[in-house]
């Protein structure tokens, strides 16, 4: 191909990708400015840069109350939702259980049901055998949000070159426990951490469940949604930025967790 | 059955019970409570249609319906239209190496929260906002746009999530192409269109047809979007089911709203079921 050819690519690409890097940056990037904004309405002219929000913020009682309570509820219920995916995915991956399909089926169909609606049968549910709403409830409906995902992060590893190195192992005089926990275990860890983590962002930022589900225990997004009714307001954009903060993190190191799985995967070779 | 048969289905039994005692029977009690209505504060549990009846009678839950509707296919094809030609840029235009990291930077603002992400579109759009101090300063407009809490902001605030989300799953299924396959059709004569319209965009139709039902469920089951960008000259039908459950404490009701709103994604589903059980095969 031509350079000239080649030039007008590269401009056709810019030109494409700049006016949408501009659409999807452009609240974000308000979002985190005007958390440093000086000013008591967060809309421009900035002035600043201040930290006073962010004081404010770490001193308001109901915002650490909630973080915590979102960090108990993300912690607990994606540790339980990947350790329930991971023995799914194991067992159906290694040994021949009848109506396979159907079962995988089973485990991925909440991902084919709206937050709202799986919010809505927990609280039927709970009214209709007389159970309080708490942390608790929050807790379980977001572990069957999280399952479904977990699973498929899990079941994508257990691929036909790691069923071979278990057989090598095996056909080298390995016992079955060995080939446990010195050919699987460490072929899986990657995928297992990148489940958590995953889980942990989604149980992080989630709102309607957490919403219908939480009672007095309210966590942080459904804190946030509150201070939504003092309309703009720089204390939302600095709680807001810090939980955009947290997610990010998250995200990376899950993002990272994968790609040092390709890396060290038997299959990198030919990718 | 053999033991290892057993022993597979011991390791998945907890996650099945969970899902089963979990999603199964709560989904059940919502389709069980549809049939149920309330009536004078109390909750009349002979089966019937009422809730149904009052759907279709009632318009305000009808215009409900119809503007989900319509939002949920808007919302879906801008997100696919605009998202196309990102993911297209980045799996062909892009050098290789730095593929993984514009595709990062290009969804990193995906992981900012639901409730955030709108309101720092209210902050974009408001009379007060980005835009409107921006177009007022160059002296574009001398009044403020209605931009925030209009129908167009939630489809904005929608589209901005979901042009993030196609555009994993597309770009996921481009560099999936065998590049053999384009260049073949290129050396046998095609155009750069003419490989396009019959080699490229035909093999990413799993990635359209995935990216597009992911956005047709989340959007028409999603309730912060509208209740907070959305303004209330339209409601859509989980504003319609929360109205039920906080104001009413009429939970057949609601329950009638979701079972219409998951006959609806069943039937998105099953419009690119083609597309979608292709790529599992």
């Amino acid at each position: 191909m031509n350079t000239s050819r080649r030039l007008v690519d590269r401009l056709q690409a810019l030109v494409v990708m700049l006016p949408l890097f501009v659409f999807i940056y452009l609240p974000v990037a308000t979002l985190v400015l005007f958390s440093f904004h000086a000013g008591q309405v967060p809309v421009p002219p900035f002035e600043g840069p201040s930290l006073e929000w962010y004081g404010r913020v770490l001193g308001n009682d109901r915002v650490t109350g909630a973080t915590l309570n979102s960090v108990l509820v993300g912690v607990l219920s994606s540790a339980l939702a990947t350790l329930l995916a991971t023995l799914a995915a194991w067992g159906l991956a290694r040994h021949h259980v009848p109506g396979r399909r159907f079962v995988e089926a089973l485990l991925m169909l909440p991902l084919a049901v709206s937050y709202l609606v799986i919010g809505v049968g927990l609280l039927v549910a709970l009214s209709a055998l007389d159970v309080s709403r708490s942390l608790w409830s929050v807790g379980i409906g977001h572990v069957v949000l999280n399952l479904p995902l977990a699973f498929v992060v899990v079941v994508g590893q257990f691929d036909a070159a790691q069923v071979r190195l278990e057989h090598a192992a095996r056909d080298l005089g390995a016992s079955e426990s060995q080939v446990f926990w010195r050919v699987t275990v460490p072929l899986l860890r990657p995928a297992i951490v990148a489940a958590f983590l995953l889980s942990l962002t989604f149980s992080w930022d989630e709102f309607i469940v957490a919403f219908l589900l939480s009672g007095f225990d309210p966590t942080l997004p459904v804190v946030i949604w509150g201070m939504l009714r003092s309309g703009l307001n720089p204390q939302t954009n600095a709680v807001g930025t810090m939980v955009f903060g947290v997610s990010l993190l998250a995200a990376v190191m899950f993002e990272l967790t994968l790609l040092r799985q390709a890396a060290r995967s038997p299959d990198a070779s030919r990718r | 059955m053999k033991s290892s048969a057993w022993r597979g289905a011991l390791l998945a039994a907890p996650a099945v019970l969970w899902t089963f005692a979990f999603f199964v029977l709560p989904s059940s009690a919502i389709a069980l409570w549809s049939f149920f209505r309330r009536e004078g504060g109390v909750l009349v549990t002979t089966p019937g249609l009422d809730n149904y009846r009052r759907l279709i009678a009632d318009d305000t839950y009808a215009l409900a319906l119809q503007h989900s509707l319509e939002t949920t296919l808007l919302v879906t094809a801008l997100s696919v239209l605009l998202a196309y030609p990102l993911a297209y840029a980045i799996a062909f235009r892009v050098a290789a190496r730095w593929q993984r990291a514009v595709l990062m930077l290009a969804v990193l603002p995906f992981w900012t929260s639901y409730v955030v992400r709108s309101y720092a579109w209210l902050l974009v759009l408001a009379p007060e906002g980005v835009i409107n101090r921006a177009l007022m300063a160059w002296g574009w407009i001398a009044e403020p746009l209605e931009l925030a809490f209009t129908p167009s902001a939630s489809v904005i605030g929608f589209v901005h999530f979901f042009v993030m989300l196609c555009t994993l799953t597309i770009y996921a299924s481009l560099v999936r192409i065998d590049p053999k396959l384009r260049l073949a059709a290129a050396d046998l004569g095609a155009s750069r269109w003419q490989t396009f319209a019959r080699v490229t965009l035909p093999l990413s139709a799993p990635g359209v047809a995935a990216g597009a039902f992911l956005t047709f469920v989340i959007t028409i089951g999603d309730y912060v979007t509208p209740q907070i960008l959305g303004g209330n000259t339209e409601l859509l039908l989980p504003q319609m089911i929360l109205m039920q459950i906080q104001r009413r404490a009429d939970i057949p009701m609601a329950s009638a709203l979701s079972m219409v709103m998951m006959a609806c994604v069943t039937l998105a589903y099953f419009a690119l079921a083609r597309w979608l059980t292709a790529r599992r095969a």
